[in-house]
C-alpha cells in the first residue's frame, strides 16, 4: 500500500472545512438540530443518513443559507457564515427535485450561475463546455430539460451546482428520483466526479447502502442527532449503539447481562441456554445488562455441533430468505430467540443443505458480535 | 366521436340559441343597409365607414383602449405582487384575512364599488377623469389578476428559487430571471383578462369618469336612449370581436401552459 489512507479526520493538525459548535434549530416547539457539534474536512465525502424528519435535511439546508441556526455557529474554512445569504456563499446545492430550470436549455441551466459571477462570456463557454464533458452531457447541450431523461437532468443538476467551482457541493437525495440499476452506477459516476474535482461533498439520504457506497464517512442521524459518524466499515462492524447497530445492515441483537471473564465477557441472555462469550474494549460491570448485535454472515450454520468455537446455540429453522446469492436462515432458539445467519450460496440450489424445521447449529467466535451497553 | 341524440341537439340548439341569439342578430344587423334597425335592406359595410367619421365615438375608443392598457398594465402588476405575497409568504399572521380581502371585491357589487370610490374621489379632492377610471379599473380587475397568477404559484416548485438564489441571484433577480419567466403565461392572461374586463365596464366607469373622459360603453348607453342607431350595432360588433379575441387568448395561453407543464411532467415519470 503505497498510498495513505484518505483520513483527515484523525490528523489532529488537519483543519476541518466545516465545523458545527453546538447548533440547535427551532421551528416553533420542534427541535430539528439538538445542540450538535462535529467537523467536515476538505476533499471528504460525506453522508448524513437517517430515517425522515431526523434532520438532515435542516442540516444541509443552514449549510446552503436556507435556514440559520437558532443558537450555536457554523464554521466554513473558520469563517461564520450565519450573515452570509445563500447567493454570497462558496457552497452550492444539488437539488432533490434538481429544480432545473424549465425555460432555459441544458447550456444556460449550467451557465447560470457563472453569468451571476459576471464571468467573462469566453470563460463561460470554456467552463460550461468542461462540465458538460465531466457529465457527459456534450450533445445534450440545446435540449429543454423536459426533453432530457432522469438520468441526464440528474446529471445537469450535478454540472450546474458544481460549475461555478464551490468549496462545499451539497447534494439533497441526488439519486432518489432514479431507478436501482441507475442508481448503482451513478453513485459510482458521483464518487469519480467528486475525486477529480477535488470538491468536499455532503450528500443527504435515507439509503444506507448509497451512503455506505459514496461516502468517506457516515453520520446516523435520529430526531436531530448525529449518533455516530465513522466511516462505513467503522459504522457495520463497530456500532456504537444499539440504535445505529439496528439501522445499518441486518443484524441480530441479543439481550443479556455481562460477566467479566478472562478477556472479555460472558453474556447470560436465558434461562436454560448456554452463556455467549465476546471480547470488547468496553468495559461492563459484574451483571450490567448488555446487547450483542452480530451480523448474520459472522453466524455459521452447521447441522452437527460443532467443535472448538467459543459460542455454539442450538435451534430451528423457522424461515429461509433467498436473494440468489445469498441465503438468510432464521434460526429460533427454544427461548423464542431469533437469530440470524447468513450463508454465500457458493453452490447450486439443489445442494442446499437445509430446510424449514430442521434442526441446526449456529456458531461463531467471540469477537465476531458487538457488546453494547444496554 | 359520439353521436348527439336529437334530445342533446336540442337542448345544446336551445341553450346556444340563448346565449348567442342576440349577438348575432347585433351582427347581422350592423351590416345593414338600411338605416332603421329592425329592416333588412340588403348587405353594406357604410355604418362602419360612417363610424369612423364619428369623432365622438372615435375619442370615447382612444379614452378606453387607454384606460384598458393602463388600468390592466397596474393591475397585472399588483395583482402578481400580492399572489406572490399570499403564496410565499408561509403562514403570517392576518394572511387568511388578507386572502379573503383580496377575492372579496369578486362578489362586491358594482354598483357599491363604483360609489365608493366616487366617494373616495369626491372626498380626497381628485378631478374625475382618465386617470380615476384608471384607478377603479385597476382596483377591480387586480383582484382576477391575482386569482390567476396565484393559481400558478401554488403548483410552483419553490426549489427552483432557491436554486436561484443558490447560483449567486439576489432575491429580485431570483424573481425576475426565474420565477417571473415561469409563470408569464399566466401574468399574460391576467392581463388579458383585465384588458377585457376594462374594455368592457359601465358601472363603475359611469361612476368615476368625468365631464373630460366617456369610455365608450358609457357613450353607447348613452346613445342607445336617444334610439338604437345602425352606428352603434357596428361599434358594438367591434367590441365583441375584441373582447373575444382577448378571452380566446387568454384561456389558449393558459391552455397551452398547462398542456407542456403536463407533457413535463409526463416526461419526468418516463425519464
Amino acid at each position: 500500500m503505497g498510498e495513505k489512507a484518505f483520513e483527515p479526520w484523525n490528523d489532529p493538525n488537519e483543519k476541518p472545512l466545516i465545523q458545527f459548535q453546538n447548533v440547535t434549530k427551532r421551528f416553533g416547539d420542534f427541535t430539528a438540530i439538538d445542540d450538535q457539534s462535529f467537523d467536515i474536512y476538505a476533499q471528504e465525502f460525506f453522508a448524513l443518513l437517517g430515517p425522515s424528519g431526523c434532520g438532515k435535511t435542516t442540516l444541509m439546508r443552514m449549510l446552503a443559507g436556507f435556514e440559520t441556526p437558532t443558537e450555536g455557529t457554523i464554521l466554513l474554512g473558520g469563517q461564520d457564515i450565519a450573515p452570509i445569504p445563500p447567493n454570497k456563499r462558496a457552497v452550492n446545492m444539488m437539488f432533490q427535485s434538481y429544480a432545473l430550470f424549465p425555460h432555459l436549455n441544458i447550456w444556460e441551466n449550467i451557465a447560470f450561475g457563472l453569468k451571476r459571477d459576471g464571468m467573462a462570456k469566453a470563460d463561460i463557454d470554456t467552463r460550461v463546455d468542461e462540465m458538460l464533458k465531466l457529465t457527459r452531457l456534450e450533445q445534450f447541450a440545446k435540449r429543454k430539460p423536459h426533453q432530457c431523461s432522469g438520468g441526464q437532468r440528474q446529471r445537469v443538476a450535478l454540472a450546474r451546482s458544481l460549475a461555478k467551482a464551490p468549496k462545499l457541493l451539497l447534494l439533497d437525495e441526488p439519486l432518489g428520483a432514479l431507478d436501482a440499476k441507475l442508481r448503482q452506477d451513478t453513485q459510482f459516476e458521483l464518487m469519480d466526479i467528486q475525486e477529480k474535482t477535488g470538491t468536499t461533498f455532503v450528500i443527504v439520504t435515507h439509503d444506507q447502502e448509497e451512503a455506505m457506497t459514496v461516502a468517506s464517512r457516515v453520520a446516523v442521524m435520529d430526531h436531530g442527532r448525529i449518533i455516530q459518524a465513522d466511516t462505513p466499515a467503522e459504522i457495520y462492524e463497530a456500532p456504537r449503539s444499539v440504535y445505529v447497530a439496528d439501522f445499518i445492515g441486518d443484524v441480530t441483537i441479543i439481550s443479556g447481562t455481562a460477566t467479566p471473564q478472562g478477556d472479555g465477557y460472558d453474556i447470560a441472555f436465558a434461562e436454560g441456554q448456554p452463556t455467549l462469550h465476546a471480547k470488547t474494549d468496553h468495559s461492563f460491570s459484574n451483571g450490567q445488562a448488555c446487547h450483542l448485535a452480530i451480523r448474520p454472515e459472522k453466524v455459521a450454520i452447521s447441522a452437527d455441533k460443532p467443535e472448538g468455537v467459543a459460542n455454539a446455540v442450538q435451534g430451528k429453522i423457522l424461515d429461509i430468505a433467498y436473494l440468489g446469492n445469498l441465503s438468510t436462515y432464521h434460526v429460533e432458539l427454544p427461548n423464542g430467540q431469533i437469530i440470524k445467519s447468513q450463508t454465500a450460496n457458493t453452490r447450486r440450489l439443489s445442494q442446499r443443505p437445509f430446510t424449514w424445521e430442521d434442526d441446526v447449529w449456529l456458531s461463531w467466535t467471540n469477537t465476531a458480535g458487538v457488546l453494547l451497553e444496554g | 366521436m359520439r353521436r348527439l341524440t336529437w334530445f342533446n341537439t336540442t337542448a345544446l340548439t336551445l341553450g346556444f340559441a340563448f346565449l348567442y341569439l342576440p349577438m348575432v342578430i347585433l351582427v347581422i344587423y350592423s351590416f345593414n343597409e338600411s338605416k332603421l334597425v329592425t329592416v333588412w335592406a340588403g348587405f353594406s359595410t357604410k355604418w362602419y365607414g360612417e363610424l369612423f367619421q364619428n369623432e365622438a365615438f372615435l375619442d370615447a375608443a382612444k379614452v378606453t383602449v387607454k384606460v384598458a392598457v393602463l388600468s390592466s398594465t397596474i393591475a397585472t402588476i399588483l395583482g402578481t405582487m400580492a399572489a406572490y405575497v399570499l403564496v410565499r409568504a408561509g403562514r403570517f399572521k392576518g394572511r387568511t384575512l388578507f386572502s379573503g380581502m383580496i377575492y372579496a371585491p369578486l362578489v362586491m357589487p358594482e354598483v357599491i364599488t363604483g360609489l365608493s370610490l366616487l366617494l373616495l374621489f369626491i372626498g380626497i379632492g381628485l378631478d374625475r377623469g382618465v386617470f380615476t377610471i384608471v384607478l377603479a379599473h385597476a382596483t377591480f380587475s387586480m383582484c382576477y389578476v391575482s386569482v390567476v397568477v396565484s393559481s400558478r404559484l401554488v403548483s410552483f416548485d419553490q426549489s427552483l428559487e432557491e436554486a436561484a438564489l443558490d447560483l449567486g441571484c439576489s432575491p429580485m433577480q431570483a424573481f425576475r430571471l426565474v420565477t417571473l419567466p415561469i409563470i408569464a403565461p399566466a401574468v399574460i392572461s391576467g392581463w388579458l383578462l383585465a384588458f377585457t374586463l376594462s374594455l368592457d365596464d359601465l358601472v363603475i366607469a359611469s361612476f368615476t369618469s368625468g365631464p373630460s373622459a366617456t369610455t365608450l360603453p358609457i357613450k353607447i348607453f348613452s346613445a342607445v336612449r336617444l334610439g338604437v342607431s345602425p352606428e352603434i350595432n357596428a361599434l358594438s360588433t367591434i367590441m365583441i370581436a375584441i373582447v373575444a379575441v382577448g378571452v380566446i387568448t387568454a384561456s389558449l395561453v393558459t391552455k397551452r401552459a398547462a398542456l407542456r407543464q403536463q407533457a413535463e411532467e409526463r416526461a419526468a415519470v418516463k425519464a
